[in-house]
């Protein structure tokens, strides 16, 4: 019965992972289990060494750099007042949910070989080609990377740091601690869990990174997960295939276990302190820079690639007649005129709004669904006994899973009636926020977790003491310390949903058609009209993203603001 | 915690309010459609059959598109209810149709093309048909012999050039595959990697079929000494690097479709009475893209499956295709729209599939990679 009781928070992400990730996922890769002999192996290994090799100096490469960005950043959402903060935090997240294809475009606008930063140069020196080259090189793959994760390491470190005392800093400085002392001693290590978890999240987004890869990179280079889509979908080689996936596997659930082992041993319980009681205005002339100059920087580099979209979706580009080869660009709101016209009575036109509501309504299930499971299981993880110490890093699996053998494996699995359920699962429009939910459950699961396993004890023993309830326990210790986190880690869901990552691009459904869907359906045919209401329809994505990641911080939560 | 607990109880409201949970409701057709379709088509033949709407399923890729009154027509003449299930890129679907194959999904699978279509007959996925349409259908695109795959349309894959680009510069147009081996055009051409992209993979056979096999590898090797550019995909080339379209990028030279010009008539912001790019479609220079259509094996709806594939080889289905798609119609009785008479040609002597594609398409691609990536 005890037993019953310690299983059953963390029982129900299990069952859903089981049905929703590991059964399509053992289904597929029975597949390349018969596959490995001799010859294959001697043919096939020399290339999976390689692009293996490739995969994690980017994944290292790209965290690093990820965290170089993101730590100061943190520092400056914990620690400082300054105006319109807000949207600074959103705007780092924006770049998170939005569709490869449309970065990748942003980027090409602004530094591609006729972006303005190019056309710019070439004409203040006067030069005859672009002297930028940044497409196709490994520093466009690193760029991309930091733009799209650096919102991880902002929210999780960000969240830590915002509630760590910041009378500990200054009670070392008056043992007359350096300031780089204090950071070294005092705040890294009790920042530790979290920069672990987030780095952590980082490395696996990289280290399955796809479009990024294919778009900025060009075909010169290659992940793992690029080979598995080759040999998935152009070669139709499932079983190379599933071989592959079970190599990305196997290394994300070697980095889980080693972050589960680590982790335990460093989490520091704490004495949190509101969020708020730890800001103060910037002081110091080095304190005003900071805080005058990193938010320079962060539009600098968010917000330019993002405008690079909305400008776009107003400007035509495209010469008049075919004689004329000088490109005059022209205001214009034909785009998004075109997007609300059925000009040809298509069969498949997608209304915008249509496609947005559908969105939110996929997004907000998922949101729903993920911290419906990932609470208790957190709840659970915080404070592991051996049994949870090993299911800890299988957790985690879902964010080293290849998309398309995912999706195919919901293919092999659902495409029958399932569990007495009327119809197959495959053809119903609820696999969608299921699939989501699969990939949003780890990150929810570790952002409330970290969060969870600095509370103190001892807290909650004395309000039992006092004669408080599990549930008045829960209410008035845990709630208050985690409920930013909450907000976080819902913030991650929605955005996941959003961005339809992973195995949903192969369960779409046409009747029920979201906002990347309809990006990629008008990029997909020629004409500036498609392009066009391709970026017109990005552009929309990115205010439905912003308005929802600005409405989820300003929801007052009960008992944020009363610590 | 009244907040929480209200916030909860609202989404749950909102999403059984919206989409996911409410019952497919198909959008009623456009007005002036509705009303104008019916008298130009011929009356359906016999009386239409009555009662509950059957079903019928159709899997196919993300790129199929048709006009919502031919569809609505089908479905009132034989009192059958269409489900469209869009399956991703053509690579995709056709994954996804040989893993079902146990549990069909659908009863009719398009968009497989003549690259794969070796796969999918020798998957199983197919049951024959011998669609008495086949009659108007040239005997060049029936691959298939034992009809398990009936081709439906073609498209050839070509490059395409900006028209303002060549004529600025006094620069003739290209008109073989050796001449872009001429240094006037050093660094003008943008291609797709044939191993995540179809037209890429489609202009890779072409140079195959030309130079043979290893020779296509020196001619490949000659091009990239000449400044080649190679891009993921379609999107990128067409719309990053193409100068020809909006993108306004660095190569006036790109691999697309002989009917993109077309496309960009079409699709252009303001109207124009000539198209910015056109397409090299000399001898020997494209590649010819056949897609087909097929019954899945195991269907329940056997009957209505055949009429479907008839429907998608008479007139009006070939005649809606050429401007939803962009592709052209293989039945010969099927007439163009003016913009494609005007402003698209048809490759002469396209390259077709080799017969050894389906055992060497792996190792072709690997050659190619090595030969031009590494």
């Amino acid at each position: 019965m005890k037993n019953l009781r310690r299983i059953l928070p963390w029982l129900a992400s299990f069952i859903f992972l089981g049905v929703f990730f590991f059964l399509p996922l053992a289904r597929i890769l029975a597949l390349g289990v018969g596959v490995f002999s001799p010859t294959f192996g001697a043919q096939f290994i020399p290339r999976v060494l390689r692009v293996l090799g490739f995969t994690f100096y980017q994944a290292a490469l790209s965290t690093l750099l990820t965290l170089v960005l993101g730590l100061p950043v943190s520092y400056l959402f914990a620690r400082f007042e300054f105006p319109a903060k807000t949207f600074f935090r959103a705007l780092t997240a924006i770049p998170f949910m939005l569709p490869t294809v449309v970065v990748a475009a942003g980027f090409t606008a602004l530094l591609g070989p006729r972006g303005w930063v190019n056309l710019a140069l070439m004409s203040v020196l006067n030069l005859e080609h672009p002297p930028l080259v940044f497409v196709g090189t490994l520093g466009a793959i690193l760029v991309a990377h930091v733009f799209y994760n650096a919102t991880i390491i902002i929210r999780v470190v960000g969240n830590a740091w915002a509630a760590m005392d910041v009378r500990l800093g200054d009670a070392a400085r008056s043992l007359r601690a350096t300031p780089l002392q204090t950071l070294w001693h005092v705040t890294l290590p009790l920042l530790r869990p979290s920069i672990f978890a987030a780095s952590l999240l980082v490395f696996l987004f990289d280290f399955t990174s796809y479009g990024v890869i294919l778009l900025l990179g060009g075909p010169k280079y290659a992940t793992l997960e690029v080979e598995i889509y080759i040999q998935a979908l152009q070669m139709l080689n499932l079983p190379a295939a599933s071989f592959l996936s079970i190599i990305q596997l196997l290394c994300t659930l070697i980095f889980s276990a080693i972050y589960s082992r680590y982790i335990a041993r460093v989490t520091i319980p704490l004495k949190p302190r509101s969020p708020w009681l730890n800001l103060e205005k910037p002081r110091t002339v080095g304190q005003r820079l900071f805080v005058i100059g990193l938010p320079v920087f962060l539009i600098l580099f968010f917000a330019l690639p993002l405008l690079a979209l909305p400008v776009r979706s107003v400007v035509q580009l495209e010469a008049g007649r075919a004689q004329q080869a000088e490109i005059r660009p022209a205001l214009t709101l034909d785009y998004y005129r075109e997007l609300f016209t059925n000009r040809r009575g298509a069969l498949f036109y997608v209304p915008p709004f249509e496609a947005a509501r559908n969105s939110l309504a996929y997004a907000a299930l998922t949101v729903f669904l993920s911290l419906a499971l990932g609470f208790p299981a957190a709840s659970a993880l915080a404070h592991p006994g051996q049994l949870e110490k090993w299911i800890d890093p299988f957790l985690m699996l879902p964010l080293g899973a290849s998309a398309v053998t995912l999706g195919l494996g919901y293919i092999l699995t659902f495409n029958r009636p399932f569990f007495g359920l009327p119809g197959s699962l495959l053809t119903s429009p609820w696999l969608v926020p299921l699939a989501h939910t699969t990939i949003a459950l780890p990150f929810v699961i570790r952002n409330l977790q970290t969060a969870l396993a600095v509370i103190p004890e001892h807290y909650r023993e004395a309000a039992a003491v006092l004669g408080a309830s599990r549930w008045q326990t829960w209410k008035n210790i845990d709630w208050p310390i985690i409920s930013r986190a909450v907000v976080s880690a819902g913030a991650f869901a929605f955005t996941v949903s959003l961005g339809e990552f992973g195995a949903a691009t192969l369960l779409s459904r046409p009747e029920y058609p979201t906002l990347p869907t309809a990006i990629y359906r008008f990029l997909s045919q020629p004409g500036g009209l498609n392009y066009g209401q391709a970026m017109a329809m990005a552009t929309i994505l990115m205010l439905v993203c912003g308005l929802g990641i600005l409405l989820i911080e300003k929801m007052r939560l009960p008992g944020t603001g009363e610590f | 915690m009244k907040h929480l607990i209200f916030s909860i109880a609202m989404i749950v409201v909102l999403l059984t309010g919206c989409s996911p949970a409410s019952p497919v409701t198909p959008t009623a057709p456009l007005p002036v459609l509705a009303t104008l379709l019916p008298t130009d088509l011929p009356p359906a033949a016999p009386v239409p059959p009555s009662g509950e709407p059957r079903s019928l399923t159709v899997m196919t890729h993300d790129s199929f598109a048709a006009s919502e009154g031919v569809i609505r027509e089908f479905e009132k003449a034989n009192n059958v209810k269409i489900t469209f299930l869009k399956s991703g890129d053509a690579g995709a679907a056709l994954s996804k149709a040989i893993l079902s194959k146990d549990a069909p999904l659908a009863d009719v699978f398009y968009g497989v093309d003549n690259t794969f279509l070796s796969r999918a007959v020798d998957a199983g996925i197919f049951e024959p048909y011998g669609s008495p349409m086949l009659a108007n259908i040239p005997a060049e695109f029936n691959l298939d012999l034992k009809n398990r795959a009936v081709p439906i349309d073609y498209a050839d894959v070509c490059i395409n050039y900006s028209q303002a680009f060549f004529s600025k510069n006094s620069l003739a147009v290209p008109t073989s595959l050796d001449d872009l081996l001429r240094p006037e055009y050093n660094g003008m051409l943008v291609v797709q990697n044939p191993a995540t992209s179809s037209p890429g993979l489609a202009f890779l056979l072409a140079t195959i079929q030309k130079y043979g096999d290893p020779g296509y590898l020196d001619y490949w090797k000659a091009l990239k000494a000449n400044g080649l550019v190679v891009v993921d995909g379609w999107e990128t080339a067409y719309y990053t690097n193409f100068s020809g379209s909006s993108g306004a990028g660095p190569q006036p030279m790109v691999v697309s479709y002989s009917t993109s010009p077309a496309a960009e008539v079409v699709f252009a912001t303001t109207q124009l009475d000539n198209s910015p790019t056109a397409s090299i479609t000399s001898p020997g220079t494209c590649f010819r893209q056949i897609e087909f259509v097929g019954i899945l094996t195991g269907t329940k709806n056997r009957d209505l499956a055949e009429k479907f594939v008839d429907f998608m080889l008479d007139v009006p289905f070939q005649e809606d295709m050429p401007l939803n798609m962009f592709v052209y119609p293989v039945n010969n009785q099927a007439s163009l729209p003016e913009v494609f008479t005007k402003f698209a040609a048809p490759a002469t002597q396209p390259a077709g599939v080799p017969d050894t594609l389906s055992s060497l398409r792996d190792t072709w691609i690997e050659a190619w990679t090595q030969a031009v990536l590494r």
